[in-house]
């Protein structure tokens, strides 16, 4: 029976279904020319859908439970619109010179963020999956929106097939689960995983759905799509699914694991924490080889799911905190690096190659010191944002127990300095190559302030990371 | 008149805040850059020295009686930066850091001033990194918060690694690189023992990390992740190799830094850290330290011998004179265990002499290699020869600045060796014998080179060609010429200076904390 309260509580997520139809619709009747009014508008539905996500109308959960309203949802989701908003400025320019700007891409990826929503907000395996499928249906069209392109066009595919793979193992896992426990709901497989003895099924249900899980974000050893989807995708896609949807996971992690089978934390933790090291290990070492900007970024991604996780390991509310902490500040350090990517393209020039790079401290400066700021901050180098994430997940395992955890995490951090130094040193120690023009600037002055704030953030964040600290840990019931 | 002001606060960001006027000018107007730069540093320079003035008094005006390790600081600042985490900004000196402050201002105007001619290309962005780099330094030397020091410790790297990257020399690229690589990972061990100490305190402040008790296994631990951090900063013996190779590539200003101030963060890490909050595990390794740094001060000094590039051979008689800051301090840490107070003040003292000495004597060997290379634009010996004919001035001072690094009584390299020989006695005879043996070796290469460069007959054109130096490189020389003998002939205000700090410090490590 659906009351006004649910339908209250559920405001934002019906707002943006509205909007999103309604842009469709209003998106046929424009000319090319007037493309730049779904842009506008797309961005306007994400505020309004902030504004209404802070109002928090209706009730803590709506649909007997299906959906939940806490800190955790309402704190993902406004970084979840707020990284979406961004990707949205910087790809404008990208998709006008390559004749991709088209309402799709802005629908698409609003879709998306829709399912991210729901995805976070899950208070049942069927919310999750609905969410999931939701954002990675909207996801693999994307990546084939350039459909002339054979790179896309593959990238695409092997992400359909990956992914749908993934949500079959997930779907597989959720079954089971269902199977032991008689309940679909998280609340109530919460209470009957811990107290019940009967664990065969469910541990298998369990495996199943971290390897879901796993996929999902890229963990190593599932991670084979990440790269050529990164790479293969048009740069305005990679933005998108590199930087908002790891929040998103983030959030399904938390209501799969914490909230749904917390009584076998056991089991699970450990599955993470050897994908954690993997992914460290192999997201670290595998982009010192890359040539290719994006392709390094890809692997740089998995290294930091493998951080990510390692905040999940300990099963203890500051843990999931940190993690939560490291998710945002990943979103929003990635979300710059392709903003970057972005606006340095030009039309036949995809400026994706390190090499491109070179000499762009000269070429362009304040670029230059822009991506060097995003590039030590995913390094984790203080005072920068990264850094402090990073502080966090490894404070959480520095403890007795996992301390090798914690020794993994360093020693893979300091792999990982190589290949972001390598970036400032091909923009700075390097000499522009022949040929290589001045980079132009982007026409919009906008576009270049909000990247530059964006970039300062990551800056003024490094000193003011508290409050934000703050609202994680309150978001998980940390009292102070 | 100072006794309200955020002192330290200023002498960090004043600096650092400065050195974005900088940046935003770019390299339009290279004069202006230059002119403002030195007016920071100089600014900074005097409010450092305005720190002397309440020193002698004890802080007893914090109120409560049990002061520990906060007794001797003063001009604490003390401001919640992370609630969550309890990260404190908590600023304060003891006689320890000031004399580290006070080495880090003065230095900085002197490297401004060596930039103003040998520095051409991007001057305001040189400039902007040297400030960045002073102010994130003297925060090292101030932070109370061990957090706070972590990232004052790792900001640091990055205006040293676009130092060195930009304005470096040829293989700037690989040196830098091995810079950055080698520091971070020292530093990332010590920051998970670190979070370890938080683990079993919830606080980050230095003093009462200090005070918390440890079991023999933990200690151990956290002993050797700060040994990985401060070991590669010093640089010790075998993790020394990063310096040589950024010494050689970096501009003649970065290795001024480099030698006269950032090395001796590992030496004040070592004295901050290792000792007040891990003494027993200190004391049970202790001979692991002493160890390397006696290979240090023996084979290092031996490797020096054989070098042909002037940097490289000053670099490692860096890393050798280095050896006795560490020797020093933990000689100094078994010389308390075993009740002899004195001893252990006169190794701890000698180490910060050392340090401070070095400080000069290292910057005024760069900064003469900087004016040579200037000129001739190479660093190898044997392009040199008989340049005292055509320098006479330069000739007078790189002597003065050899014999000082040769540990020549009357110059500041004398009193930190001698103490720390003495204290060395003290320890071991052998360790003793050893550690002066090395005298002769540092008098060895050093005169070596100085014959090779400085006497004989000119060597080729080139020399002949040579001017003397100029006003500005002659201030430098001769401001730190005047140091290097003021330290050397009167040492004891600096003793004095750190004696209240230094008694504490020997008092605390007594103290076993097997918990």
């Amino acid at each position: 029976m659906i009351s006004l309260a649910d339908i209250l509580t559920l405001l934002p997520e019906s707002f943006l279904t509205i909007a999103i139809c309604a842009l469709l619709l209003l998106d046929q009747f424009l000319k090319p020319a007037q493309r730049s009014v779904t842009h506008y508008l797309s961005i306007v539905a994400l505020a309004v859908t902030g504004w209404l996500v802070l109002q928090q109308f209706g009730e803590p959960s709506a649909f007997g439970g299906m959906f939940v309203r806490d800190g955790i949802a309402i704190l993902l989701k406004l970084f979840v619109l707020l990284t979406t908003a961004l990707v949205f400025v910087y790809a404008r320019p990208y998709l006008r010179d390559r004749a991709l700007f088209v309402g799709e891409y802005y629908v698409l990826c609003l879709f998306g963020v829709l399912g991210m929503m729901l995805l976070v907000s899950a208070g049942s395996l069927v919310m999750v999956y609905l969410g999931l499928e939701l954002l990675a249906l909207s996801s693999y069209a994307l990546v084939a929106l350039n459909r002339d392109s054979p790179l896309s066009s593959e990238a695409a595919m092997k992400y359909f097939v990956l992914g749908a793979l993934a949500s079959g193992m997930l779907l597989y896992g959720m079954s089971m689960i269902y199977g032991a426990t008689g309940s679909l709901d998280l609340g109530t497989i919460h209470a009957v995983t811990a107290s019940s003895t009967q664990r065969g099924m469910l541990l298998f249900g369990v495996v199943f759905v971290v390897v879901g899980i796993a996929f999902k974000f890229g963990a190593a050893p599932f991670h084979m799509w990440l790269p050529d989807v990164y790479q293969g995708a048009p740069t305005a896609v990679t933005a998108f699914i590199g930087s908002a949807p790891k929040l998103a996971a983030f959030g399904m992690a938390y209501r799969l694991l914490e909230s749904g089978l917390d009584g076998l934390g056991g089991y699970w933790q450990l599955m993470l924490a050897l994908l954690a090291v993997a992914s460290l290990a192999i997201g670290n070492i595998a982009a010192i080889m890359q040539s290719n900007l994006k392709r390094m970024l890809a692997y740089s991604t998995i290294s930091h799911v493998g951080f990510l996780f390692l905040g999940l390991v300990n099963g203890q509310p500051e843990g999931y905190a940190a993690a939560m902490f490291y998710a945002i500040s990943y979103a929003l350090t990635a979300v710059v690096a392709f903003g970057i990517i972005l606006l340095l393209s030009r039309a036949g020039f995809e400026a994706e190659e390190i090499a491109d790079y070179k000499g762009l401290g000269q070429r362009a400066p304040w670029y230059a010191f822009l991506m060097a700021l995003t590039m030590f901050s995913l390094a984790g180098v203080p005072p920068l944002f990264g850094f402090f994430g990073k502080l966090l997940v490894l404070k959480a395992v520095a403890v007795p127990g996992t301390l090798w955890l914690a020794i993994s995490g360093a020693v893979f951090a300091i792999v990982g300095i190589y290949y972001y130094l390598r970036i400032v040193k091909v923009m700075y120690f390097d000499e522009p190559e022949q040929g290589a023009t001045a980079i132009a600037r982007p026409a919009d002055a906008p576009v270049r302030m909000v990247i530059s704030a964006n970039a300062l953030a990551l800056l003024i964040l490094g000193i003011t990371w508290g409050p934000l600290y703050g609202w994680c840990a309150q978001a998980l019931g940390i009292t102070k | 008149m100072f006794a309200n002001w955020p002192l330290l606060s200023l002498l960090i960001w004043l600096p650092i805040l400065g050195a974005i006027p900088l940046l935003l000018a770019g390299d339009r107007r290279p004069a202006a850059a230059r002119t403002l730069a030195l007016l920071i540093t100089s600014v900074t320079f005097l409010l450092s020295l305005a720190m002397l003035s309440g020193f002698g008094a004890s802080v007893a005006a914090a109120g409560t009686t049990d002061l520990g390790l906060l007794k001797n600081m003063h001009l604490q600042e003390n401001l919640l930066w992370i609630e969550a985490l309890n990260v404190r900004y908590h600023l304060g000196v003891d006689g320890i850091s000031v004399a580290l402050v006070l080495l880090t201002t003065f230095t900085s105007v002197l490297v401004v001033i060596l930039g103003w001619g040998s520095v051409d290309n991007k001057v305001a962005q040189y400039m902007a990194a040297m400030l960045v780099l002073e102010g994130l330094m003297v925060g090292v030397f101030c932070a109370l918060d061990a957090l706070l020091f972590y990232v004052f410790f790792e900001g640091m790297l990055i205006p040293m690694f676009i130092l060195i990257g930009v304005w470096g020399g040829a293989r700037r690229v690989y040196a830098t690189l091995k810079f950055f690589i080698y520091t971070f990972f020292g530093s990332i061990f010590m920051l998970i023992g670190l979070l370890y100490l938080y683990f079993k305190t919830g606080t980050f402040e230095l003093a009462e990390l200090a005070k918390v008790g440890l079991g023999a296994q933990e200690q151990a631990w956290l002993f050797f992740a700060f040994l990985i951090a401060f070991a590669v900063k010093v640089p010790m013996w075998p993790v020394h190799t990063w310096l040589p190779d950024a010494h050689v590539e970096a501009p003649t200003g970065g290795s001024v830094v480099l030698a006269a101030i950032m090395l001796k963060i590992g030496g004040y890490g070592f004295i901050r850290f290792s000792l007040p909050i891990v003494p027993d595990a200190s004391m049970e390794y202790a001979w692991i330290v002493i160890a390397m740094s006696l290979i240090a001060v023996v084979y290092v000094g031996y490797v020096a011998l054989v070098q042909e590039d002037m940097k490289k051979l000053i670099a490692y008689s860096s890393i050798a004179h280095m050896g006795f800051v560490t020797l020093g301090v933990f000689i100094s840490l078994s010389l308390a265990r075993s009740g002899n107070a004195t001893g252990a003040a006169i190794g701890i003292q000698g180490a910060m002499v050392q340090m401070i000495s070095h400080g000069f004597i290292s910057g005024a060997m760069f900064a003469s290699v900087g004016v040579l290379y200037d000129r001739m634009h190479t660093r190898m010996i044997r392009d040199y020869g008989g340049v005292v004919n055509t320098m006479p001035r330069f000739a007078t001072l790189f002597v003065l600045f050899a014999m000082a690094n040769c540990g020549l009584p009357g110059t500041s390299g004398f009193v930190g060796e001698f103490w720390v020989i003495l204290a060395a006695f003290q320890h071991n005879p052998v360790v003793g014998a050893l550690a002066a043996f090395t005298l002769i070796i540092g008098a060895a290469y050093t005169l070596w080179l100085v014959k090779r460069v400085i006497f004989g007959e000119v060597a080729n054109e080139n020399v002949a060609q040579l001017q003397d130096m100029d006003a500005r490189e002659t201030f430098v020389l001769v401001t730190l010429a005047i140091a290097v003998l003021l330290f050397g002939l009167w040492p004891q205000p600096l003793g004095n200076l750190m004696d209240a700090p230094i008694a504490d410090l020997v008092k605390h490590i007594v103290i076993s904390k097997g918990a």
